[in-house]
């Protein structure tokens, strides 16, 4: 394998300030974020269920751990990102085979791109929407006391 | 007709009108210009150059006044100005663009900032090297293969000729529209980290020719896309539609043909008619 | 040896089947009072229904092979060389394995469980 010249490159630094390529590359950060965190918050809600298999008394206490304040806020964070995850993920699915991108063309000036149509802008808008809306739901159960 | 012609008329006043909204008219403005040469191992620094413009002054026309009246050793690549040859693309303001595309009065600010592309390696200046995005080029094979055409120059035997529709020349003309400028490139997120990556070019050009109805390779176009670090490795940023100065579009291209690669869409490529012009 | 389309076709599979199990998953912990719902004998009463149990499951399943493809995709990007890529191939299978392996065992012990 080839060991190409790294000079240069973005690297990490690449997936600071999203904003400077629009909604899209907005996109594609909290995806990838999301996805990283939800995937920790999986491993750690296997772990926590595992006690369980330990008793009552064993549930009991990680339940206290966790039924706190912060760990009600970090569940909260749970539920935006899974929802935007889930959302927007529907859309990339659609988008990644080619649907809802439009057709090639003939291109003029000043050439917008019409993969980057509003259709896709309007999906990751609803995804956001989505995500804030199940946050406030989430909110409304957790600290309502219901 | 007339429909069209009214239709383009007022589509332009709509964009002149917002692009005179956005203008911003200043008798001059500071370049802060990377500089080093990095064969010498010499370290980045910024050189400032105050430099009188006009409306219609380019960052291209800036970056030449100040290598004329002000410092000659100012490294920068440049050929056709007026953004057909893809020599002078740059980070301006921290975002590829072509300079010679680029008017200082669409620029916010005062003082704009000119940097090597990222993701090339850097050689001096504003100058970087080429040479892996051209060889990720290459590698999609980017000529028309077709078995039953005398395609090599050197072993022709008939005269023959394609026969396309128009429609079938849409499908692909758009993303032969592509200079290599190397914006795209370097916007991709993806090519920031993965340096076996094709990058939105190489795969742009990948769906061009999958595209034509011309070439008869579209299978192993496919398999030479679906590896490790090829087209699955593109998440849709849209950072290299969003730099892209020609309308290409690549990353409509690239999820066109993952559609294919993804089956949800069907190729219904008919391979284009090849008639024998030779004289009998 | 799987081609990468293939594994992208089963990562997108994975991700529209977990969207709806853990739909089911999440309104489960709606039906009663979200308190009452994580008190220790009805979540064992959850484990005891055999459809639930299935679904947790699966929901494990799911969600570990999409999670952990996700982070395949992301470490490949990270480093190029055969090394990098044959280290980051076995983790990901492997860690996916083992927190299956951890899950199923929380689900048939607790199945197994009588009430407190």
């Amino acid at each position: 394998m080839e060991v190409a010249d790294r000079n240069n490159r973005e690297g990490l630094k690449g997936w600071l300030n999203p904003g400077r390529y629009g909604w899209e590359r907005v996109s594609y950060w909290l995806q990838r974020l999301t996805g990283v965190g939800l995937l920790a918050y999986f491993v750690g809600h296997v772990y926590e269920t595992s006690s369980l298999t330990q008793g009552i008394d064993a549930w009991n206490a990680m339940l206290e751990l966790t039924q706190t304040p912060l760990g009600h806020l970090i569940l909260l964070l749970v539920i935006g990102m899974s929802t935007f995850h889930s959302a927007n993920g529907i859309r990339l699915i659609f988008a990644e085979g080619g649907k809802g991108l439009g057709k090639p063309g003939r291109p003029d000036y000043p050439y917008d791109a019409v993969s980057l149509n509003y259709r896709q802008k309007s999906g990751i808008w609803i995804a956001l929407i989505l995500a804030a809306v199940a946050m406030l739901y989430g909110a409304s159960v957790l600290f309502g006391g219901e | 007709m007339t429909e069209t012609i009214e239709k383009i008329e007022h589509l332009d006043k709509k964009r002149a009108k917002e692009h005179k909204e956005k203008e911003i008219l200043r008798s001059s403005v500071t370049l802060k210009v990377l500089r080093a040469n990095r064969a010498a191992g010499e370290p980045a620094r910024y050189d400032t150059y105050e430099v009188p413009v006009q409306r219609s002054t380019t960052v291209l026309d800036a970056l030449l006044w100040a290598k004329q009246s002000k410092d000659h050793s100012i490294g920068i690549r440049y050929s056709c100005r007026m953004a057909s040859c893809g020599s002078c693309g740059m980070k301006i303001n921290g975002i590829p663009r072509l300079a010679c595309y680029t008017k200082v009065s669409e620029l916010e600010g005062s003082t704009i900032t000119c940097e090597p592309l990222a993701n090339f390696p850097h050689l001096r200046d504003l100058v970087t090297d080429f040479s892996q995005f051209f060889a990720h080029h290459k590698d999609m094979k980017p000529y028309v293969q077709n078995k039953a055409a005398d395609l090599d120059p050197s072993q022709i035997t008939k005269l023959s000729e394609f026969l396309q529709t128009p429609e079938d020349v849409d499908k692909f003309l758009q993303f032969s529209y592509c200079i290599k400028c190397g914006l795209c490139y370097s916007a991709c997120p993806t090519v920031a980290m993965d340096t076996r990556f094709p990058g939105p070019q190489a795969l742009g050009q990948a769906y061009r020719y999958f595209a034509d109805t011309r070439d008869g390779a579209s299978k192993d176009r496919l398999d030479m896309v679906d590896e490790k670090h090829g087209i699955f490795r593109c998440h849709f940023a849209g950072s290299c539609s969003t730099v892209c100065p020609k309308g290409v579009d690549p990353a409509l291209g690239i999820q066109l043909l993952r559609g294919h690669l993804l089956g949800f869409s069907k190729s219904e490529k008919k391979a284009a008619e090849l008639k024998d012009r030779s004289k009998a | 040896m799987l081609k990468e389309s293939q594994i992208m076709k089963i990562h997108y599979m994975t991700g529209i089947a977990a969207l709806f199990v853990v739909a089911v998953h999440i309104l489960m912990r709606l039906v009663m009072p979200y308190n009452l719902s994580l008190e220790y004998d009805n979540v064992i009463l959850n484990y005891h229904n055999l459809p639930y149990a299935v679904l947790l499951e699966s929901i494990l399943v799911l969600i570990a092979i999409h999670g952990f493809n996700g982070l395949r995709i992301i470490l490949l990007e990270m480093r190029q060389s055969r090394g990098w890529e044959g280290f980051v191939t076995v983790v990901t299978i492997a860690a996916m394995m083992g927190v299956i392996a951890y899950g199923t065992r929380t689900i048939i012990v607790a199945n197994g469980l009588s009430l407190g």
